[in-house]
């Protein structure tokens, strides 16, 4: 019964590397029962455990068994207000498939493709969110359109409050639509049709409005009548590594390179955003942000390297993004690790020296520890650099708002069981608590966060 | 949606216009920015806050136009608007939180479009009882703006042209070193915004003067909230970013070599696409800049 996962069609490599469009395709509605009649059901779940959102898996998988997908996403939408964006984007394979005890001896069920067509079915049928019954009254403004501030909007109006999330960028959606590209996640008919259904909440969603700048926590709260505030704000600054020839022209970061294709559409003619396509592209990174960067430029038309400090087992990629972007022809220089970018006469890139690396004893995040290999120095020749090293805190909300605590690192400092904050009534979670991380986990703490808001404004009703 | 309420030609290609967004008008100080987008396809573009009216919620913007977007916004007027005004962005001026301000005597030096973000800044010393010196260059006559309202509000005047069809024939930074050395008057501060060649070279001249510099980027941008980094520059040896950080910095410390180099990085794309507005399809390439051959 169990045996092998039912595989899932792909675009072909050779295919995809010229289109922006979808890379998987999902499963079908036979492949999707198949696939679904492998799941034992558990008695005790353990993948609903790994998942952060906790998601009822066996009850919404036993819909499918049934070739009930409306059901099963109407289990699925009891926790989760982007199953169709989680399906696609999650770590499964370190959350609930990683926990699924098929996967003891043979492959995990599918969980995140069934997820994904659950949602993309009901969606097809014209399957919407239903509107909360009553309003208790209480207003809440949350801070980013992104994963944690949409999951934190959505469950406080399904609870009943009334909820505006206010946004940074003219698009809401945060990674959804600036960072992760379209052939891994569809803007039009997967993001913008999940954010519909926040909308359809009650959710309102005014863009265009930067936290700490346009308005302040302060005066969303004594001025506007809020009477809580989540900060989903999400990463921030981008970083460089400090090395000569950074500044150079054609060193971008990730976020640029991605918000310049993803947000502003710089990969079509039709868009007037112009992008630096470059010839050959070395993306410095092994996270999925350096993905799907490497895999943006070989679409562009570029080839393309990711350069990495540590190991294959080390690069902290979903396993899926890693094989597809190999699959597509994006090269894999790792235990490399650039020195210096070397630029031309006018400032543009025209190489990097780089340096191979061993691996020495675990480091602090118990990952070997990458050590230099002394003369070992070489010139990759490169016409543009893309970092992809993660981000440090954007200090605009905690510069401007008094009271709210962050930690040495920058980062807001909140309960991660409630999402409370050193201010009373502010709540918060995502990257702007954590640093960067994952879309799952920042809803997670946009959960936690909705259920801690509503104990504090039922508390403080009595 | 953003309405454009007044839109004025100042000068050849130099744009003013008083748009509709409350909320940016509200929270505006001199020294921060805005970011516009016309439309749809448009690209994100950043601009000075010239002048702000909180009670009817407008926002005053002057901008030239140097490419193909900017060239789609001069097509605008009343009646148009714009699908995002967002801001106010970066910091405001440092002189705001100066508790001496009062007592001291500030230079401002603008050039060209430059001369739109120094308006709300000596407005705003005027305000203070203070009466600031402005330097205006301009390539010629026909390209100086403002002079007027600045008039209204600064104390003394100065106007340098290329040309010498206006003031005096020259540099700003020859009328600069004409009023400190010869006429003998002392600044506390000086502010400079305007083309980055020329916040160069006046840096260059109040640091032998021993005049405190503060300069304005406007370096290649597009969130503009603190996320993509393009606005980095170089000041005292440390990376810093335009929009969070900024957009002034100390004119002393600040790598104008290497931030005039960054600028020039989408001259290219930028050309190209202004000659698809202009010629549309029919462009067939030959011109060295749009790749239409290939």
């Amino acid at each position: 019964m169990a045996g092998s996962r039912v595989p899932v069609r792909e675009q072909d490599p050779k295919v995809r590397a010229h289109n922006f469009e979808e890379v998987c395709l999902g499963y079908d509605e036979a492949e999707a029962v198949q696939e679904a009649q492998r799941c034992l059901g558990c008695k005790k779940p353990m993948c609903v455990a790994g998942c952060p959102v906790g998601i009822d898996i066996p009850g919404f998988i036993a819909r499918l068994k049934e070739g009930d997908a409306v059901g099963a996403s109407r289990v699925l939408a009891r926790d989760s207000a982007l199953p169709a964006v989680c399906g696609r984007v999650c770590p499964q394979e370190t959350q609930c498939e990683g926990r699924c005890v098929l996967g003891v001896k043979g492959e995990p069920v599918a969980i995140g493709k069934l997820e994904r067509y659950a949602a993309d079915t009901a969606r097809r049928m014209g399957v919407q969110a239903e509107p909360p019954q009553e309003k208790n009254g209480m207003r809440v403004a949350v801070i980013g359109a992104g994963p944690a501030g949409l999951t934190c909007a959505g469950d406080l109006a399904r609870m009943g409050y009334e909820v505006k999330i206010f946004e940074a960028l003219h698009q809401a959606g945060g990674v959804l639509v600036y960072g992760i590209p379209e052939f891994r996640l569809p803007k039009r008919e997967v993001v913008e049709a999940e954010i519909e259904n926040v909308r359809r909440l009650g959710v309102q969603i005014e863009t265009n409005v930067v936290v700490g700048r346009s308005v302040t926590i302060d005066g969303l709260l004594d001025e506007e009548g809020y009477d809580a505030v989540f900060i989903g704000s999400g990463a921030g600054l981008p970083k460089f590594m400090g090395i000569p020839g950074e500044n150079g022209n054609g060193v971008f970061s990730a976020n640029e390179y991605l918000t310049r294709a993803n947000l502003m559409k710089a990969f079509s003619d039709e868009y007037d955003t112009p992008i630096v396509t470059g010839r050959r592209v070395a993306v410095v990174g092994g996270g999925n942000v350096a993905m799907d960067a490497a895999r943006t430029a070989l679409r562009l038309g570029a080839q393309t390297h990711i350069v990495y400090r540590r190991g294959e087992q080390e690069l902290p990629a979903r396993a899926e993004e890693v094989h597809h972007a190999k699959e597509e022809g994006v090269v894999f220089d790792l235990l490399t690790n650039p020195r210096e970018i070397l630029l031309d006469e006018n400032g543009w890139v025209r190489g990097m020296v780089c340096v191979r690396m061993g691996l020495g004893e675990p480091d602090a995040s118990g990952r070997r520890r990458p050590v230099e290999i002394e003369g070992s120095e070489f010139t990759m020749e490169v016409d543009t650099v893309i970092m992809a090293l993660g981000t440090s805190p954007n200090p605009l909300i905690a510069s401007t708002t008094r009271g709210l605590e962050t930690n040495r690192w920058r980062c807001i400092v909140a309960d991660e069981r409630d999402g409370r904050t050193t201010k009373e009534g502010v709540y918060a979670g995502g990257d702007a608590v954590t640093g960067a991380a994952t879309v799952i986990l920042a809803m997670g703490a946009g959960k936690a966060a909705a259920k801690g808001i509503d104990a504090y404004l039922k508390g403080r009703k009595k | 949606m953003y309405p454009i309420r007044r839109a004025e030609k100042l000068a050849d290609k130099i744009y003013l216009m008083d748009v509709e967004a409350p909320r940016t008008a509200r929270s505006a100080e001199p020294g921060q920015f805005l970011i516009v987008k016309i439309d749809a396809r448009g690209e994100r573009i950043p601009l000075t806050i010239c002048d702000y009216d909180r009670e009817r919620g407008l926002v005053t913007i002057v901008f030239q136009v140097v490419g193909a977007s900017t060239e789609r916004m001069a097509a605008l007027g009343v009646g148009d608007a714009f699908d995002t005004v967002v801001g106010p962005l970066g910091r405001p001026s440092e002189m705001l939180a100066d508790p001496d301000i009062r007592q001291k005597k500030v230079l401002f030096v603008a050039g060209g479009v430059g001369t739109a973000p120094v308006y709300p800044q000596v407005k705003w010393l005027r305000a203070q009882g203070v009466a600031a010196d402005v330097v205006i260059g301009a390539r010629s006559a026909d390209l100086l703006i403002l002079q007027g309202e600045m008039e209204a509000v600064a104390g003394g005047v100065y106007i340098a042209t290329n040309d010498g069809s206006a003031g005096v024939q020259g540099m700003v930074t020859d009328v600069v070193r004409d009023l400190v050395q010869r006429q003998g008057r002392r600044y506390d501060l000086c502010v400079a915004i305007g083309p980055m060649v020329m916040m160069k070279f006046t840096a260059q001249l109040t640091r032998e003067l021993g005049i405190p510099t503060v300069v304005s980027l406007n370096p290649i941008m597009v969130d503009g909230t603190g996320m993509c980094g393009a606005c980095r520059v170089s000041v005292g040896g440390q990376t810093r970013f335009a929009c969070v950080d900024g957009p002034e910095f100390d004119g002393h410390l600040v790598d104008f070599d290497g931030a005039m180099k960054r600028q020039q990085m989408y001259r290219t794309e930028e050309g190209r696409a202004l000659l698809r507005l202009r010629e549309g399809k029919t462009h067939r390439g030959g011109c060295g800049h749009c790749g239409g051959e290939d």
